[in-house]
């Protein structure tokens, strides 16, 4: 038995994380949900949250089991079903991916534990619906195939679809609608450019595109950057950088609190997809095709910084506020990957973890906190006094410093590291000037929200006594803020991760080596140029059949 | 003729009806739209496999065999395009049902509904 578990653990241990949230779901979907606060304390629902609870503990360790063996250096290469590459569809595990599952997995205990406070009841098969979107970002995260990406990307939509009209609602439905329509029209987007990308290169398999790409003359680089920009609009969307970021804010704020946390990394799905595409198969030593997003990347992300500020600092509510900071900082992260150098890559991964984390437990304090304002919620007017002010005034204080970039906080070493990459580089005068402008900027502006919601209360006593959040919710909050500080603790081992991710992205060879074999790697010829109709099939005779 | 301008000026005239209705301001000709956009999209990753004559769909002998890919790829996207546009028409009737409009922004033009708070309760 142990024999076989421990099988099972290190030949499959590539694909488990999409397995295990995909199976816990079915099976949740099997016990069937009611719904309603009736069944709050059922015993039906109490099984349903131990049995999530469980599988998302196992995930977390699974991934941070894939991520520790990651940070050795090999790839891990999972052909599915057993067709090699590139004939089959292959899962591959390096730095980068074992990074966003582990982040993933990480920010999805504290948000379940959350959500299992009251939230799982307000409508149905909140719990199935979580570990199908589990299974969609582990797949986006794991794939080497452009193809299964799309799969896996749809995979996390369906299920953010479902999960953002949760609880309902009038406001949820009129963000579900928009978010719904732009997401179909971007996956249509989706597939046009893959299909594009087809046609030229004759493969979607990444570790084979990144070969066939350098060999492409000018004329077919030309319909093969035709394509990467098509995919750079549909990954851009989800990423939520200018001029596509407009559904974010309202999509964000209308979203019940541990969903949009969750939603945190969907933005960087988007962002580990630029980095995939345009980043690693697109860089240098892509031929004709290379750096073809080069000219876009950092003006378009230094401009996501400023209008995400700026919606920041116009926000009414503080929701949207959070979601206006989600903004400028997929604008900060891009900026980094937009520099184009290992270094900067590094820095731009380092401020991605801090950005997930910081963000995810904004938007679960952004609900303690509504909560205890009563009737005015989290719009930014003076109201009752909020039952617990230190706590959620603490709480508030490091969440917001941290993500404006104060000193010691994750936030102040993830954009330090950034301005410290791009000072040899021609554009250093631009990010420097944005990325501290902006910091400033977002500082008045969370200062503002936090004097308006802690400091300019009504008088007491008009107002009933409101019971302070319960211990769970307070806790979840606590512990995925703690996380994210805890990055400034371990941001010596962290950085080393992260600059050997960049490293390893750089090396494109050693990815073709791992993942195509011996068909693979610098020396070999055995990728042709695609020419469609011109090949004939010549097969051996087939055996006669009696 | 040929049979590529006949394809490519198809797929062409197929996406416009589609942006064209996804630009409207009903939800039910946006549905049409996007699924008329994802039929043109089925058709354009087909014929990224090249438009072949004469040839085996699947290997069956010697001679000339389509690329099956691109097929594959197809029936992907049309399971996906199908599930999706099941779910995006139930949501506009629920959303025709909770806003009692189906305009998209969930509000008659010009008639700016009173600001409902979401449902905390």
């Amino acid at each position: 038995m142990s024999e076989l578990l421990s099988l099972v653990f290190e030949t499959h241990l590539p694909v488990l994380p999409v397995l295990v949230p995909m199976f816990t779901a079915v099976a949740l979907l099997l016990m069937g949900d009611d719904g309603g606060e009736a069944h709050h304390g059922g015993r039906l629902m109490k099984r349903r949250r131990l049995l999530s609870f469980a599988s998302v503990v196992l995930g977390a360790v699974l991934a941070w089991r894939l991520m520790s063996e990651a940070a050795l250096g090999a790839l891990n290469v999972y052909p599915l079903g057993g067709w090699p590459a590139p004939f089959g569809i292959v899962l591959v595990v390096d730095r980068l991916s074992a990074m966003m599952l582990a982040l993933t997995w990480t920010i999805a205990v504290p948000v379940l534990w959350y959500a299992a406070g009251g939230w799982d009841t307000r409508g149905r098969h909140f719990h199935s619906m979580f570990h199908f979107l589990l299974m969609g970002l582990s797949g986006a995260f794991v794939t080497g195939d452009l193809f299964n990406l799309f799969v896996f990307f749809e995979v996390l939509l369906i299920s953010s679809y479902v999960l953002l009209v949760h609880g309902q609602g009038q406001e949820r439905f009129k963000a579900g609608v928009h978010y719904v329509v732009l997401n179909l029209v971007a996956s249509a987007l989706f597939l046009v450019g893959l299909a594009i990308i087809y046609g030229v290169a004759g493969t979607l398999n990444m570790a084979d595109l990144a070969l066939r790409v350098a060999r492409l003359d000018r004329e077919q680089a030309a319909l093969f950057k035709a394509g990467a920009m098509v995919l750079l609009v549909v990954f851009g969307l989800k990423a939520a950088i200018v001029p596509l970021y407009l559904w974010l804010p309202s999509t964000y704020a209308a979203a019940g609190a541990p969903v949009a946390a969750m939603f945190a990394i969907m933005t960087k799905v988007g962002v580990y997809s630029i980095i995939r595409v345009h980043g690693v198969m697109l860089g240098e030593g892509a031929g004709h095709a290379a750096l073809v997003a080069e000219p876009w990347l950092l003006p378009v992300a230094l401009l996501t910084i400023g209008l995400g500020v700026l919606g920041a600092l116009a926000a009414h509510s503080l929701a949207r506020l959070v979601s206006y900071l989600t903004v400028a900082s997929v604008g900060t992260i891009l900026a980094g990957i937009g520099l184009y150098t290992p270094a900067a890559l590094s820095a731009a991964l380092y401020y991605m973890m801090h950005s997930v984390l910081a963000v995810a437990a904004l938007f679960l304090l952004v609900e303690l906190v509504a909560t205890q304002r009563g009737e005015s919620g989290d719009r930014l007017q003076p109201a009752a006094p909020v039952a617990q002010p230190v706590l959620l005034g603490i709480m508030t204080l490091l969440g917001a410093a941290s993500v404006a970039g104060l000193p010691p906080l994750p936030g102040f070493l993830g954009k330090l590291m950034i301005l410290e990459s791009s000072a040899l580089t021609p554009a250093h005068a631009w990010v420097w000037s944005v990325v501290l402008v902006t910091s400033v900027m977002t500082l008045v502006g969370l200062a503002r929200a936090g004097s308006i919601l802690f400091w300019n209360v009504l008088p007491e006593g008009r107002h009933s006594v409101r019971p302070g959040s319960s211990v769970r919710l307070t806790r979840a909050t606590l512990g995925l803020l703690s996380l994210s500080l805890a990055l400034a603790v371990a941001a010596s081992p962290l950085k080393r991760y992260t600059d050997a991710a960049a490293l390893q992205l750089a090396d494109r060879d050693a990815y073709a080596q791992a993942v195509l074999g011996p068909l693979g790697g610098a020396k070999a010829n055995t990728t042709r140029p695609y020419r469609g109709g011109e090949g004939e099939v010549i097969l051996p005779k087939p055996k006669e059949t009696p | 003729m040929s049979l590529e301008f006949l394809v490519a000026s198809g797929i062409g005239v197929v996406t416009a009806a589609g942006i064209y209705l996804i630009l409207r301001g009903r939800t039910w000709p946006v549905v049409l739209g996007m699924s008329l956009l994802g039929y043109a999209v089925n058709v354009f990753i087909f014929a990224m496999g090249r438009l072949w004559q004469d040839a085996a769909p699947i290997l069956s002998g010697a001679g000339r065999v389509a690329d099956p890919l691109p097929q594959a790829l197809v029936l992907t996207a049309i399971v996906i395009g199908f599930a999706t546009t099941g779910f995006v028409v139930e949501l506009a009737l629920r959303t025709r049902h909770e806003t009692d409009s189906d305009h998209v922004d969930g509000h008659e033009p010009g008639h700016r509904t009173s600001h409902t708070r979401i449902n905390k309760a």
